[in-house]
């Protein structure tokens, strides 16, 4: 066993680009969840980010703009839950389950005529100045420039749920959306942006999987990705920094267990693989007893306005 | 409707189903069972090729159906039964999980043929088929020797089975051959498909000094970490991966299953089929070697064609003593090569190789 | 303008009209869908919704297989139904299933080849437990430190597939079996065999259960205090607190409940249609399950409805595969169509529509 052959430096690097995508979709979710919401398609979106995002930066050449078609794209589909579970008052995770189901195989249908090709990826972008700083700048400051919108969004997202008036309402409808309907909120309204913002986001995840960390396409790529991202909003309780802190520890797991067995760690394989899994729990566990904030108080609710 | 009439159709149904047509109608009926989606890019891929090829071969005097991604557990046996009813007069079953379903849908169904690949278990109209990767393997193996330079040599391995570890034996032997002061990291990734966990793997490798990555995963996603990082050298799996040419990779095995798929089809239309037990290699061409690239250095690239002229040709074997288990015990002794059965079920390293199998 | 009005209690006429409204429309843009992948609509839609009941090549086999097919996925929504009733979030009875499917085989596998027969018996309440006990995990986590029982139900069935890879190709592998991944066949074994009860019906074990449990949740949900309690839990939960409803004895109830059918659902299948634990052995009917649970609205009948009508959909899917060569992804998004059109119409059965003036929406 030689540990030393495991370098901090690329270590980090790694967990970064391998985090990044599920806290996209993470942090996507969790703005629909703080409305409200639960969209458990976010496998769905994520796939379907993955094949237009790239199909369109095969097209066109332009990764950037695979990354914008992904998150419209996405965005669009996450409308069709949406319609289903505001307007017409569906259940929210049965309706989110189907989004799973149509997302997987729209994205095969599109997928056919892309398999086996290669598409440009994102290029390194080093941060002039940080990039040289010994040790640090090549594992914070030389990414590309996905990792670091990644986490503008999630600063972002914190300051607007805390700071900003639309953040307050966006809150108020996700606690409790009879209050917030009688304040006048626009209840579903509100619940419709969040849940396009959601889709844009996964669907950003998912470009990323398809167009730098993998990158190609195949069917069924994500694997599963969208449902940790699920549990990353979880395991945030439904908090900015958390999903940032929840991402990067469930990627870093996975990615130093791989890097304990190349080094020929004497851990049973077994446990190493299952290791990313029972960590997050065994965290989340040490985080709830020390007591938790829980779930948007009308989480997975239906709202009609006239009851 | 009552339980007689229920069944009564089962049973029509059942001896309807294939055999009376089989004799008498054209055109031949091929079937396909796949375990993953056409478009994984590996397995299943080179498996529809085998199908295409076949209708490109026969034309209108052969009809092929398919089902992808057919789990192994519970709905195997259904999809099986559901192709033989459908009128099929061979099928497919092109993943291991499938054996004892095949062996039970065949014992209902006499009259149409069966082929399980990579299994053990055959019956009057049940074939088995496989290929020898192994020998693909050995000359990976001789290459990545040669033109490592840091002497570590990356293995992202699926699933503990004797396929698997076959690979890694043949791959360091040949390896070690060349380079005594190899080295092999081994990762499991517990998984045949997963393109992210592929890369994440491939990286944790390269970032641990390795600067060959050999892959008994499907995807290509190791390839393109590989070419990321530059100065690392792969090797296609199951495909060829072509696109990854001259560099990172630099040959490849590639499962060619057409030229099989094609004389079996022939033996049904001519009325010859019989069970049997195809074990091909290189030779046969079941086991393509895929165009070493210009990356390989002339001497080196002479010397792995040679090797595998010699193993064509049935000169070579990969497993030729003397070789020793991981604990140091004699396995092979001296130009001693290896019986099959042994290669079969194999679940042991050979020495020199670090780690423990899981399990 | 339109608007939804809330029904006083549910149209008895729309829960019977829309499925069959969804299934038009779902034929409809499903064939929309099969036609523009080149395939004849008509024959699509008769081989997918006609074929598996009536066509005379298949239907003596695949009915049966429909309820083969079902059962699992009706067995594991009755479960979780009751935990969803309550408010608890299983999404991990796929977890569950391998746990039950792996702890009832390796209760058996040990005593091979006794042809005693409690063996049978014994594997099903083995399986029970094994499923149960994966269950209790987020179950004890939640009551003890209130960790979210939605993350570590789905965490543990990641954990519960490396355990079924490990055990596979370890542990409960076959000694006759080459050195090759997998337990013996239990197809082989008499003694341990989740045969047909009557042959060519597809009534094994499983299935039997499966109904049990459908009138068990019925009685249990209509007719017992603790329903009353679960429900109560699941609609408010601080009257529930109120009026003496234990909290944790409810989540530990409706995990346990949901795990344990679970567990039989993997026994079950082990033992008979899958035959044997392999590395793939799971195919993701803990998650279907959800799917089954929620169409059927939490209901048991509904349930068992729902069950059937996803069967079918999976068998006359392969069967368009087969027969019409569509790609199986085709298959899945008419899946997903068919399931949005349920939910979308389901409205109409809670809600009437008025056409006029928006009051103040």
């Amino acid at each position: 066993m030689d540990l030393t052959s495991i370098n901090p430096v690329l270590l980090v690097a790694s967990i970064m680009v391998s985090a990044t995508p599920i806290l996209l979709a993470a942090l996507g979710e969790m703005v629909v969840e703080k409305s409200g919401v639960l969209n458990l398609g976010v496998e769905g979106m994520m796939i379907t980010g993955a094949v237009v995002g790239f199909a369109v930066a095969i097209n066109s050449g332009s990764p950037l703009l695979g990354f914008a078609a992904a998150a419209l794209a996405s965005a669009v589909l996450s409308l069709s839950f949406g319609v289903l579970t505001q307007y017409l008052l569906s259940n929210q995770v049965a309706t989110g389950l189907g989004l799973t189901l149509v997302g997987l195989g729209l994205s095969s249908l599109i997928g056919k005529p892309y398999e086996g090709m290669k598409a440009t990826t994102l290029p390194k972008l080093d941060i002039p100045m940080l990039s040289d700083i010994p040790v640090l700048g090549r594992m914070l400051f030389s990414h590309d420039i996905m990792v670091y919108f990644s986490l503008a969004l999630v600063a972002g997202v914190w300051a607007f749920l805390k700071y900003t008036r639309a953040g307050l309402i966006l809150r108020a409808v996700g606690e409790s959306h009879d209050s917030a309907h009688a304040l006048g909120y626009k209840v579903v309204r509100v619940r419709m942006l969040a849940i396009f913002f959601g889709g844009a986001c996964a669907g950003l995840g998912g470009a990323y999987l398809s167009l730098v960390r993998v990158p190609q396409w195949t069917e069924g790529m994500t694997a599963g990705a969208g449902w940790i991202a699920l549990a990353i909003v979880v395991f945030a309780s439904w908090r900015a920094g958390r999903v940032l802190i929840g991402a990067y520890l469930f990627g870093g797991v996975t990615v130093l267990q791989l890097n304990l067995q190349a080094a020929g760690a004497d851990v049973p394989v077994a446990l190493l693989s299952a290791s990313p899994y029972l960590i997050t729990i065994l965290v989340l566990v040490i985080i709830s007893a020390r007591g938790a904030h829980g779930a948007p108080a009308s989480l997975g609710r239906a709202f009609h306005a006239s009851h | 409707m009552n339980r007689r009439t229920l069944l009564t159709t089962a049973a029509l149904a059942l001896s309807l189903g294939a055999p009376a047509f089989a004799e008498s109608h054209e055109p031949v009926t091929a079937g396909f069972i796949y375990v993953g989606p056409i478009g994984d890019g590996g397995w299943t891929y080179e498996h529809d090729k085998g199908r295409l090829a076949v209708e490109a071969e026969y034309g209108d005097k052969v009809k092929t159906i398919y089902q992808e991604s057919v789990p192994e557990g519970a709905d195997a046996e259904r999809a099986i039964t559901q192709m033989a009813l459908s009128g099929a007069d061979i099928i497919f079953t092109t993943s291991f999980g499938y054996m004892d379903p095949t062996i039970a849908v065949a014992e209902k169904f006499p009259d149409v043929k069966f082929e399980h690949a990579t299994g053990y278990k055959r019956a009057d109209n049940v074939s088995i088929y496989s290929a020898r990767f192994y020998e693909g393997r050995a000359i990976q193996g001789h290459i990545a020797g040669k033109m490592t330079k840091s002497n570590k040599i990356g293995y992202i391995a699926s699933f503990p089975i004797p396929e698997v570890i076959r690979g890694i034996n043949s791959a360091y032997l040949h390896a070690k051959k060349v380079n005594p002061d190899v080295e092999f990291s081994i990762v499991w990734a517990y998984t045949w498909f997963d393109p992210a966990k592929e890369a994440d793997a491939a990286r944790a490798l390269i970032e641990n000094g390795a600067d060959v990555i050999l892959q008994h995963t499907d995807s290509t996603a190791p390839q393109a970490a590989a070419q990321e990082a530059g100065n690392v050298i792969t090797f296609g799996q199951a495909s060829d991966m072509g696109e990854y040419a001259p560099l990172p990779r630099v040959s490849s095995i590639i499962d060619d299953w057409a030229p099989y798929y094609i004389q079996q089809v022939g033996k049904v239309m001519d009325g010859t089929w019989e069970s049997t037990d195809t074990w091909d290699g290189i030779g046969p061409g079941m086991v393509g070697i895929g165009e070493i690239s210009d990356a390989v250095p002339a001497d080196v690239k002479e010397e792995a064609l040679a090797m595998k002229d010699a193993i064509a040709a049935g000169e070579y074997h990969p497993f030729t003593g003397p070789i020793n288990k991981q604990d140091g015990s004699v396995w092979l002794a001296d130009g001693e090569t290896a019986a099959d059965g042994d290669l079969l079920g194999m679940d042991f390293y050979v020495e020199g190789l670090t780690g423990e199998i899981p399990n | 303008m339109i608007t939804l009005e809330k029904r006083p209690q549910p149209s008895r006429l729309w829960t019977a009209v829309t499925p069959l409204i969804a299934v038009a429309l779902t034929m409809v843009m499903g064939g929309l869908l099969f036609a523009f992948l080149g395939a004849d609509p008509f024959e699509a839609i008769r081989t997918i919704f006609w074929d598996p009941i009536f066509n005379p090549q298949f239907a003596g086999f695949t009915r049966p297989q429909l309820l083969v097919k079902a059962g699992p996925l009706i067995l594991i929504a009755i479960g979780l139904s009751i935990g969803f009733r309550a408010g608890i979030w299983n999404i991990g009875a796929e977890g569950q299933y391998i746990m039950g499917a792996i702890c009832g085989a390796g209760a058996g596998l040990a005593l091979y080849p006794s042809e005693s027969p409690l063996i049978f018996p014994m594997m099903i309440i083995a399986g029970g437990l094994g499923g149960w006990a994966w269950a209790m995990i987020p179950a004890v986590l939640k009551t003890r430190f209130g960790t979210n029982e939605i993350l570590v139900s789905l965490m543990l069935v990641y954990v519960a597939e490396n355990i079924l890879a490990s055990v596979a190709s370890g542990l409960l592998r076959n000694p006759e079996g080459m050195g090759f991944p997998g337990s013996r066949n239990f197809k082989q074994w008499d003694a341990a065999h989740n045969a047909e009860i009557i042959t060519g019906t597809g009534m094994h074990w499983g299935v039997v259960f499966a109904f049990i449990a459908v009138i068990a949740a019925y009685v249990l949900m209509a007719r017992h205090i603790q329903g009353f309690n679960i429900r109560l839990t699941g609609e408010a939960p601080r009257a529930a607190r109120f009026s003496g409803v234990n909290p944790t004895r409810i989540v530990i109830l409706c995990l346990g409940i949901s795990g344990a059918l679970a567990g039989f659902a993997g026994l079950f299948e082990v033992t008979g249609p899958a035959g044997q634990i392999s590395i793939d052995f799971n195919s993701g009917y803990g998650f279907t399950a959800i799917i089954v649970a929620f169409l059927g609205r939490l209901n048991p009948v509904g349930i068992l409805l729902a069950g059937l009508l996803m069967a079918l959909t999976y068998i006359g899917g392969e069967l368009a595969q087969l027969m019409l060569g569509v790609p199986g992804a085709s298959i899945q998004l008419f899946q997903g169509m068919l399931l949005f059109f349920l939910l979308a119409t389901d409205v109409f059965t809670n809600y009437r529509l008025r056409f006029g003036r928006a009051e103040v929406a």
